[in-house]
């Protein structure tokens, strides 16, 4: 299957057409797309890992944002276990397989967000390892006030934007980073848009479809990515052969980092929810609205992560109530019960999960919960959990 | 960190004679003691308590406040050590926290939700303060929300930069410093109904550095063959009032005095450490140790060592609340900045590649056999890219490496054949290698 750039034209594409090549991409663990647009531009591309990375900054600098979600149920972990124990989550040890076996060549570098502490060290791993690459952790700040995490994470971002010049990007140009921050705000624009378009006609968007999708989207320029979703958007809309079934509504929550495998997400859907909220590749929805790039657009970009970033589990949360944001999200989707989908080890998404569940238990909002690792294989047991609590929505809720 | 009573360690599998103590660990004792003490009688007494983490603590600057410091760790592993752990987790995992996280946040809200009594028997207060000092481990920040849940008090955030690049830059100071000055001196000033005093913390900051040379001294006492003290085992007492309430206090210099002087004669007469079981026999294996320790059987953990006269000459669990040994000190010349530094230099708080240049130099300061690694599944922050540490090491120093995985406080996760097992292969791969053979 092609997964070439030069051949694919999103505007002419039929769905099964434009699904083949998205499917293509998504799956893509050598990155093809991604050499095939260095090729074409001499620039630098820049791997980061979840949750949240300011794309706009590299965009700015001529640098190509790549998301790298592990390897999947693709992938054969043959060196990556020799890393970790086994009582550490499987994401880390197919990101350092595909670093090892040259998958991540075409990169220049990688960025590790602060989200855990496996991907904290991970990040120094990266150092011992690639040691002629860039390894940055990205140190996101924990406190909110423009003068202290707003100061800071200024910093860190000029600071990031300074080791780029030195690998060979270009000079980040508020002129430019506006520019970008326009983008990228389309971007997250049509996403949201997709979203509700879920929420309103989830028969319409299947959630294993949409994330191909928006996978695809992650490791393409925000240029070809927009034109994909605008593509995918009519393409779905258009087709009448989409009829709604008799689901329960749910969110599913916990799944931020390590990725589910597709085939868990095909199976939760089969067996009866309807996934009207998620976790799912957060970057998209990490800043809720437009960023607002002003006279000074780094300190947009600095403004919206402090002031209008989702309460995700890898944030320190100092206002409010822990939880409350869950409730809301159910409230808002119509959702009628919560999936926990945390990956297995997941401290984050599983620390987090007593609180949460607290908040819906308050709302008198069903709920189950369950594990994965993103090479899980069977989802038999999955599907029965999922169908009896859809079922048992179906059948006892007040609705 | 700190086991306040030796003669409890060993948990709850065997019973043991009581445990041989240098009067060093029962000074500790006396102080933990006085302090839980304290700290049981606060509502009465109407002393106010400040709930907050041993890496990067505050502590001069929260006790300049006349406020009392509570370790959620330390009640953690003390709950261990006593054997009570187990059923506080499995409260706790009957609360919904999951199997797979942190012992150490499972056994502290086990403890909490059976009417939070400390170590000593007594009841712990609530807190008037969260001060949540997130240094080096993210589950701090996940265990301060469900604190937070819990409590009806204010709470602070003091974000500890990772030292990513392996440096504290010059921002990284400035932004904690800024922090401590606008959020965590008011918060302190507020809760205490005090007004911060810088005198009384640089005092407070002198006596700390003065007690950090103290425990750096005994620290590198190991460098000696025999070595006069266990830094792993031995180490977690020796670190206990510096890393946990007693930092800056009068007590702690005493104390560290004290040790020293025992330490030191300890050396001059060429004996090994005091181990539970009595004195230290031959010393046949000098290793560095990776990660923290297991609590719940500390006692069998440190006599397999000892059977087999190894001595750990040097471990990182004792940098965990400070890299002293390193160059480290308090300055009462600067005294945020210099917290601001604490805080970031913690070992947690450093960066792989740091932490290999680290364990590489203590193998070759202190003529290490090996590094051993004990790997905890509590604790992601040490554990994760162990088994590269281990690599890496081994290749730089070219001596062998041992890894064997236990947990902190969850005695499900203690393997006693297993671990022994393993020990005694890395022992004989140690020999082996001595006597020219292939390893």
């Amino acid at each position: 299957m092609t997964t070439s750039t030069a051949t694919f034209d999103a505007t002419s594409a039929t769905l099964p057409e434009l699904m083949q090549w998205t499917s293509g991409v998504s799956r893509d663990y050598k990155l093809g797309t991604v050499t095939e647009w260095k090729q074409r531009t001499g620039g630098l591309a820049m791997g980061y890992l979840p949750v949240y990375v300011p794309r706009e900054l590299l965009h700015a600098m001529g640098v190509l944002p790549v998301a790298i979600l592990g390897g999947g149920d693709d992938l054969e972990i043959i060196r990556g276990d020799a890393y970790y124990q086994s009582y550490i989550c499987h994401f880390p040890r197919s990101v350092i397989e595909l670093g090892l076996d040259g998958s991540l060549d075409a990169l220049d570098g990688m960025l590790f967000p602060a989200t855990c502490d496996v991907i904290r060290n991970l990040s120094g791993m990266w150092k011992l390892k690639f040691k002629d690459k860039l390894s940055r952790y990205l140190d996101v700040p924990q406190t909110f006030e423009e003068d202290l995490g707003g100061t800071f994470w200024r910093g860190e971002l000029e600071q990031l934007a300074d080791e780029l010049v030195a690998r060979g990007a270009k000079p980040l140009e508020p002129a430019a980073l506006a520019e970008s921050i326009k983008l990228y705000n389309n971007e997250r624009r049509l996403v949201r848009e997709l979203y509700a378009l879920r929420r309103s006609q989830p028969w319409t968007v299947p959630t294993a479809e949409m994330y191909v999708v928006l996978r695809a989207c992650l490791v393409l320029p925000v240029e070809q990515s927009t034109e994909l979703l605008v593509a995918y958007r009519r393409l779905i809309e258009a087709d009448d052969t989409r009829r709604p079934m008799d689901q329960a509504r749910v969110v599913l929550a916990g799944s931020f980092c390590e990725q589910p495998p597709l085939g868990m997400l095909k199976t939760l859907e089969r067996s009866g929810c309807y996934i009207v909220d998620d976790d799912l590749l957060n970057i998209f929805r990490w800043i809720r609205g437009d960023i607002e790039p002003g006279d000074d657009p780094l300190g947009g970009l600095v403004s919206a992560f402090l002031n209008d970033a989702i309460e995700s589990p890898v944030r320190w949360i100092d206002r409010g109530i822990k939880g409350a944001e869950m409730v809301q999200r159910v409230e808002e989707s119509g959702a009628e019960g919560v999936l926990f989908c945390a990956p297995s080890f997941c401290d984050p998404a599983l620390l987090d999960q007593p609180m949460a569940v607290t908040a819906i238990e308050k709302a008198g909002i069903p709920w189950t919960a369950f594990k994965y690792s993103e090479n899980t294989g069977q989802f038999q047991v999955i599907r029965e959990q999922a169908g009896t609590f859809a079922d048992s929505i179906k059948l006892w809720s007040d609705a | 960190m700190t086991p306040s009573d030796p003669s409890a360690h060993g948990g709850t599998s065997v019973t043991a004679a009581p445990a041989q103590k240098d009067d060093s660990q029962r000074q500790q004792k006396t102080m933990l003691a006085e302090h839980y003490h304290r700290l049981s009688q606060a509502e009465s007494t109407g002393e106010k308590c400040v709930y907050t983490f041993v890496p990067g603590n505050l502590t001069e600057l929260v006790r300049s406040f006349d406020l009392l410091p509570v370790l959620p760790e330390i009640n953690a592993l003390q709950s261990a050590m006593r054997g009570s752990s187990k059923d506080y987790i499995s409260l706790a995992e009957k609360l919904g926290h999951s199997e797979d996280v942190c012992t150490y946040v499972k056994a502290d809200v086990g403890m909490l939700r059976k009417g939070n009594v400390g170590p000593t028997g007594e009841r712990l207060p609530d807190p008037d303060l969260l001060l949540l000092s997130y240094t080096g481990c993210f589950t701090f920040l996940k265990w301060f929300e469900i604190l937070k849940e819990e409590y009806d008090c204010p709470v602070v955030m003091l974000h500890t930069p990772y030292q990513g690049d392996g440096v504290i830059t010059d921002s990284m100071r400035k932004y904690v410093v800024d922090q401590i000055k606008q959020k965590v001196i008011p918060a302190l000033e507020k809760v205490s109904g005090k007004a911060y005093d810088e005198e009384r913390l640089r005092e407070m900051l002198a006596r700390s550095a003065k007690a950090e040379d103290d425990l750096v001294a005994v620290l590198e006492s190991a460098k000696q063959t025999p070595s006069p003290i266990d830094s792993y085992f031995g180490g977690v007492y020796y670190i206990g009032p510096m890393f946990t309430a007693f930092r800056g206090t009068e007590a702690a210099v005493g104390y560290y005095q004290a040790l020293r002087a025992e330490v030191e004669a300890r050396a001059a007469a060429g004996q090994g450490p005091i181990t539970p079981e009595g004195p230290m026999g031959e010393e046949k294996f000098r290793i560095v140790v990776e990660g923290p320790p297991n609590w719940t059987h500390f006692r069998q953990f440190w006599r397999m060592f000892s059977e087999e006269g190894a001595v750990v000459v040097a471990s990182t669990y004792t940098k965990v609340g400070g890299v002293y040994d390193f160059g480290f000190r308090h300055d009462p010349d600067h005294p945020l900045e210099t917290l601001a530094d604490y805080c970031m230099g913690c070992y947690t708080n450093l960066n792989l590649p740091t932490r290999v240049d680290m364990i590489s130099k203590y193998i070759e300061d202190y003529s290490a056999d090996g590094l051993l690694i004990n790997s905890v599944k509590s604790c992601n922050s040490f554990s994760a890219g162990q088994l590269m540490i281990l690599r890496e090491v081994e290749a730089r120093t070219g001596r062998p490496g041992g890894f064997i995985e236990s947990d902190l406080v969850d005695p499900r996760y203690f393997s006693e054949a297993n671990i022994k097992n393993r020990l005694e292969s890395y022992f004989q791969m140690i020999e082996q290698k001595r006597s020219g053979g292939a390893a």
